[in-house]
């Protein structure tokens, strides 16, 4: 979950690291009220969650709040990347001396978190590290606490940093680790962390990111956010369908369902994790539209399978429905089957046609497949491969 | 031989008394795997299928050998579990839930190589050298697994639990056993990557290939890919790459934790490429690893 750059600074100061003066604005008047408390050149950032902000045209400079006002309510109205902003961010225009880039992240082969540094800031780090890479600087730390703040002393001295700019700037990539490891990120960046005409250190851009699992333990922090559970903050909204699914899944503890909208003819009960990836490829290869993504396992309910192919086949042009899973270990091959086919039989529609394939091998199979045989569904076990059944469906079904 | 577990190796299961891990107790134990006891705090005394339930790992490894743990219990509940099990001497962790923040993950690899443990996981099924033992669910009941997993030359790695039965099952099918096959997990930290496996695999004289299952996102296949470079493996690879069409949706999350495209480096384009370049063998389609194993056998 990726937070907005006026989130990102908030959980910064109170970490400990200086921000900018400002706040946020939702309207023309009250980026103007925010500009005239601060005074002077104030700089008005859209907030989306995406990149290339600058190139958009999101970002603006105003001396007067009148100025404020006007520009703020251009950015307000301004789609980037297809994304409506969440307010506009105001805040005084620095003296900037020089642009350093600070950031946290995991490393999923150390296993460890690492601090990133750079003396060239404001520019996109891979592009740096790539063409520059002696301007940056890593170092691997502990999960465990106290933090070892010598190694960010010694990260920064690396890159030939010396003085004031050592003390200060180490300081800030101390606080920005213990917030990582404090607030369950999977990134924190400061780009650019600005070094003023006076000296001292500020973060003029921050992204974070918390992932989905530590959620529940930061509910704290979230809501003092005001982030409530129901924004996903995935790289787009979810649909209604998708909320629909999240909760059938959400009343019955028995299983997992999740699904992902597409624009297609032909409906997915598809799992678990790998065996949906795989097959959905698989029926992309084979010039197949699927109606959805779909995972589907944990040893499901046929409540849950049953209520999953209801919605799936609610779906606007949705012909027929595949049921295709790897060998399952601990799903029940008859309790899919007897869900998926009630489903289709209560959406008013006979199993043996709207079922375009059902291939699931596994624990309780032979019971499964009598089930299938009984009204007629075309099966396929073990013996056929996931691409062989899924290229089975796709000829059933308009391409 | 195999790698990780054989038919000697002795364990435990964490949260044994838990809906999901009565049923794993049932499995391991119905395919002949030595499951010596399980623990659930506050439940000491009882039994699950006849194995002594205990409200300590100590209480257990005070009195026996205990070559591993299935760690299977709530998400809040797992760091402790594991620093438990790796505290009290244990070597091989398993740890089969899922949705457990990186950070706890993290500290879990950390304290388990300061005390020379091995994790496996997290989000897995375990591990199973077939015809020996199976510790975790990995194949499911005990006569499914018969069906899918046989003895043989080939190893399996795997970011997904149920691929990996996929897999050995289709190798089964055409003749090829496995020595052992790993349900890796699917999180983006993981104990155990590919490339960390391959050593153990490497000193088994008895794998003569490994497949592996792999998905877009992470740095696991890449590391892969320099260690065949770099060590000149004696061991053909097959690997299988799931997930092609999340190249075109990057920041969405697919399948597993460990799959979000966070950069270029995690495409699976991008993964093929170095793999290909590394010499390891990339099937289009499940179907196609056997025959592809075959032929970097000399046998087909």
């Amino acid at each position: 979950m990726r937070f907005y750059e006026f989130e990102a600074k908030a959980v910064a100061r109170k970490a400990g690291i200086p921000t900018s003066k400002g706040g946020q604005a939702t309207t023309p008047d009250e980026a103007a009220r925010i500009a005239a408390e601060i005074g002077g050149e104030v700089v008005l950032k859209s907030q989306v969650l995406t990149g290339g902000r600058m190139k958009a045209g999101g970002v603006q400079f105003a001396s007067t709040p009148d100025e404020a006002r006007a520009h703020a309510k251009q950015i307000l109205a301004l789609e980037i990347n297809g994304q409506k902003p969440r307010g506009v961010l105001v805040e005084s225009k620095q003296p900037v001396k020089r642009e350093y880039y600070a950031a946290v992240i995991f490393d999923a082969l150390a296993k460890l978190p690492v601090a990133i540094f750079s003396d060239m800031g404001g520019i996109d780090i891979e592009e740096v590290a790539e063409k520059y890479p002696e301007h940056v600087a890593r170092v691997h730390f502990s999960t465990f606490q106290p933090l070892q703040e010598f190694k960010f002393k010694e990260l920064v001295s690396s890159l030939g940093i010396s003085g004031n700019e050592l003390n200060q700037a180490s300081r800030i990539v101390s606080r920005l680790a213990s917030a990582f490891l404090r607030y369950g990120l999977t990134l924190a960046e400061i780009n650019p962390l600005a070094q003023l005409e006076d000296g001292s250190f500020i973060a003029l851009d921050s992204h974070m990111d918390m992932e989905d699992e530590a959620r529940e333990q930061q509910k704290a922090l979230l809501e003092e956010l005001g982030i409530g559970p129901e924004e996903s903050r995935q790289a787009r909204e979810p649909t209604p369908f998708e909320l629909d699914v999240a909760r059938v899944d959400a009343e019955d503890h028995r299983g997992v369902v999740r699904v992902v909208e597409f624009d297609g003819n032909l409906g997915c009960v598809i799992g678990a994790g790998g065996g949906s990836l795989t097959i959905f490829d698989a029926l992309r290869k084979y010039g197949g539209r699927p109606a959805n993504y779909c995972e589907i396992g944990g040893n499901p309910s046929v409540h849950k399978a049953q209520e999953l192919t209801k919605r799936i086949l609610k779906q606007p042009g949705v012909e027929k429905i595949c049921v295709i899973m790897n060998v399952v270990s601990n799903t029940r091959v008859d309790i899919v089957a007897r869900g998926v086919i009630k489903g289709v039989i209560e959406s008013g529609r006979d199993p043996a046609e709207t079922i375009a394939i059902f291939r699931i091998p596994g624990s309780w199979e032979a019971e499964g497949f009598k089930i299938l045989e009984k009204y007629g569904v075309e099966y396929a076990d073990r013996t056929v491969p996931m691409s062989e059944a899924a290229r089975r469906a796709v000829e059933k079904v308009a391409r | 031989m195999s790698i990780l577990v054989d038919e000697n190796t002795t364990f435990i299961i964490q949260g044994i008394t838990g809906r999901e891990a009565v049923n794993m107790a049932r499995e391991c134990l119905d395919y002949g795997s030595k499951l010596i006891g399980g623990v659930t705090p506050g439940r000491g005394g009882r039994e699950v299928h006849g194995v002594p339930v205990y409200d300590t790992v100590k209480a257990i490894t005070s009195q026996q050998r205990v070559d591993a743990s299935v760690i299977s219990v709530p998400p809040p509940a797992v760091r402790d579990a594991a620093f438990e099990a790796i505290e009290n001497g244990i070597k091989l962790l398993v740890i089969v839930t899922e949705r457990i923040p990186r950070l706890e993950v993290a500290q879990v690899i950390e304290y388990a190589n300061r005390h020379g443990a091995r994790l496996i996981g997290p989000n897995c099924l375990g591990v199973i050298s077939p015809g020996k033992t199976k510790v975790g669910g990995v194949g499911g009941a005990a006569e499914s697994t018969r069906r899918a997993y046989t003895p043989g030359p080939i190893g399996v790695m795997s970011r997904s639990g149920g691929m990996t039965t996929e897999i050995s099952n289709s190798l089964t099918a055409a003749g090829l056993g496995q020595s052992t096959a790993v349900s890796i997990g699917g999180d983006a930290i993981i104990g155990s990557t590919y490339a960390e496996l391959m050593p153990l695999f490497e000193a088994d004289p008895e794998t003569k290939a490994v497949v592996i299952y792999s998905e877009p996102g992470g740095p696991m296949e890449a590391q892969l890919a320099r260690y065949v470079k770099e060590t000149n493996s004696r061991l053909p690879i097959v690997a299988f790459m799931a997930g092609r069409f999340m190249d075109e949706m990057p920041g969405m999350r697919f399948g597993h934790a460990g799959t979000i495209v966070e950069g270029r480096a995690d495409t699976t384009a991008e993964k093929i490429a170095r793999m290909k370049d590394a010499g390891i063998s990339v099937a289009e389609e499940i179907a196609e690893i056997p025959g592809l194993v075959k032929q970097r056998l000399g046998l087909a």
